[in-house]
């Protein structure tokens, strides 16, 4: 795609695009070359030496048994949060698709958790559940559930999982509703003369003209898990008990942040970046068969 | 509607009103808790209905903050957060839309190499780059500043790549229109295809509201100031350590004004707001 109509200049494309350049230069490239450059480096206890040793960060890191278990961990928390958020925003948004009354109001009520930031969800959701006073646990030892997400592995998952769902769920609803907007009425009419009813429709004929859409999302999922529910497990979790929660980024953050260990969370850097450049390429070449459908 | 099954349309809304509820059911908790004493709110269970603490706990993280946790008032967090939610979009659509402007009007040496520059930015979030990011902005001596806060986050591939989108489709007549009347290429961009912009512009200015009142990672790392803390950052210094040891009830409170603004944008810009989460992820 170009223009057929350019302008002619000698300085001013160079100065329009300078901003925005310097500062992806300053911010972005120089950083990103940073931490590989980091990542074949070992330092000292007090940062005063440093030594180049090629790649043997990263053999450590997958020899090391707590980088692997959160890679397990990601694993499965983006999984959860993927398929869970998913599926609610599925159903809400077929319903959403189905009434006529009150259509808005439904709509306005379901999409403001996309303003909550990931931390302050974290946050309520904390508190709901908090295990001496919150109102769920109350709830929950009535059945006789005993909730206690700063021992327990698994509740401390569920925890941070629920908030990052309740969070989504509003960006998830929104495509899946213009999705199906966007299905034509007649195909949906010709099923249903044909004698096929709601559920069967909507397996055969309405679930598939999604898969697009449920295809995008999951890519965006995935990478919401992946990094922007960093805000949810800080503000809750910290990724404990003992590392259940500590998914790759809150990791990278610990390790570089807290326990300086620099080459070490360099490395887990550029792994992400890798990570990363494999789920947007995924996400164009999907993109780009959108276009043709 | 396809057939009237009206089995099937009440059950529809049985289950959007329970998804309605169980999304703010949360947000309810959260105001009650902000509206007692924190003696209430620790009770087991705590009151499930608002009581009449509502103006004292505001006023007081509005003015002082906490007592056992992080001391700094939430005013001036507010206002923190103000400037980054207002500087991002800012900063973010001026530097997008001229560059795009120059990529699709012009042509020069090494205009792929900025174009894909640009666009492996979004390669390169935050996260991946945590630690040599801060050290940048320590030797240019921008921690605890608004510029720490807010330049770093501006460049962005999708506010070009958007403005970009939209400049393809404007019409080729226009700017030959203006060549032959005339105009150089700036005034073409200020007279013609600003105010063209004007609805992507306002899009956009929605959704990146939202991105940087929600910042997080970013100020938690370059803020160690409190008087530079955003409201975001705030809430979660206020949270020392076990449940009793946290004033809940002014957490709550500072939760809800840190959810009010970016909440509102949303409801009332609503709009504004589906297009541009739409259309930057084309």
């Amino acid at each position: 795609m170009e223009k057929r109509v350019v302008f002619r200049s000698a300085w001013l494309p160079y100065a329009l695009v300078a901003p925005q350049i310097a500062i992806t230069v300053v911010f972005f490239f120089w950083p990103a070359t940073q931490a590989v450059w980091y990542s074949f480096q070992l330092q000292d206890a007090f940062g005063l030496k440093t030594q180049f040793v090629g790649l043997q960060n990263f053999a450590h890191l997958f020899r090391d048994g707590n980088y692997l278990a959160s890679f397990r961990v990601t694993a499965v928390f983006s999984v959860l949060v993927a398929f869970s958020g998913i599926a609610i925003s599925l159903l809400l948004a077929t319903m959403a698709d189905r009434v006529l009354r009150g259509a808005l109001a439904y709509k306005t009520l379901l999409i403001w958790p996309y303003a909550v930031a990931p931390a302050v969800a974290g946050v309520l959701w904390a508190f709901l559940f908090a295990p001496s006073i919150g109102i769920v646990t109350y709830v929950l030892k009535g059945f006789g559930v005993d909730w206690n997400w700063i021992i327990n592995d698994n509740q401390a998952i569920a925890l941070v999982v629920i908030a990052s769902v309740w969070k989504q769920i509003s960006y998830n609803f929104l495509f899946f509703l213009a999705g199906l907007q966007s299905i034509p009425r007649s195909l949906i009419e010709a099923a249903a003369i044909d004698g096929a009813g709601p559920a069967r429709r909507f397996w055969t004929i309405v679930f598939p003209l999604l898969s697009p859409t449920t295809f995008f999302l999951l890519v965006v999922n995935v990478v919401y898990a992946f990094f922007e529910t960093f805000g949810v497990i800080d503000a809750t979790t910290q990724g404990g008990p003992a590392q259940a929660t500590q998914i790759l980024v809150y990791k990278v953050y610990h390790d570089g942040v807290k326990a300086a260990d620099l080459g070490s969370s360099s490395a887990q850097s550029v792994i992400l970046m890798f990570i990363v450049i494999a789920l947007t390429v995924v996400q164009f070449r999907f993109i780009e068969r959108k276009v043709q459908y | 509607m396809v057939e009237n099954r009206p089995g099937l349309t009440i059950l529809s809304h049985a289950v959007l009103i329970l998804g309605v509820l169980l999304i703010a059911f949360p947000l309810y908790v959260t105001f009650v808790a902000s509206t007692h004493t924190l003696e209430t709110v620790m009770q087991v269970p705590m009151p499930l209905l608002p009581g009449d603490q509502l103006v004292q706990n505001y006023s007081q993280v509005l003015g002082a903050g906490t007592t056992t946790g992080s001391k700094a008032a939430v005013g001036s967090m507010l206002v923190n957060s103000t400037v980054m939610a207002l500087g991002i979009p800012l900063g973010k659509i001026a530097i997008s839309i001229i560059s795009a402007f120059a990529i699709v009007y012009f042509r020069f040496r090494l205009r792929m190499f900025f174009f894909w520059m640009i666009f492996i930015t979004l390669m390169l979030p935050v996260e991946v780059r945590i630690i040599p990011t801060f050290k940048v902005i320590a030797d240019l001596g921008m921690l605890n500043s608004y510029a720490g806060l807010t330049v770093p986050l501006i460049a962005s591939a999708t506010a070009t790549f958007l403005f970009r989108q939209f400049f393809m489709t404007v019409p080729d007549e226009l700017a030959e229109a203006a060549r032959v009347d005339g105009a150089g290429p700036m005034r073409f961009f200020w007279d013609v295809l600003l105010p063209l912009s004007k609805t992507t512009m306002a899009a956009l200015f929605v959704i990146q509201f939202i991105y940087g009142w929600n910042q997080y990672l970013w100020p938690l790392l370059i803020t160690t100031d409190e008087s530079m803390y955003t409201t975001v950052i705030g809430i979660k210094r206020m949270i020392v350590g076990g449940d009793a040891a946290n004033e809940w009830n002014l957490i709550m409170a500072t939760a809800i004004l840190a959810m009010l603004p970016p909440a509102l944008v949303v409801v009332l810009m609503q709009r504004w707001f589906v297009k541009g989460l739409v259309e930057t992820e084309k």
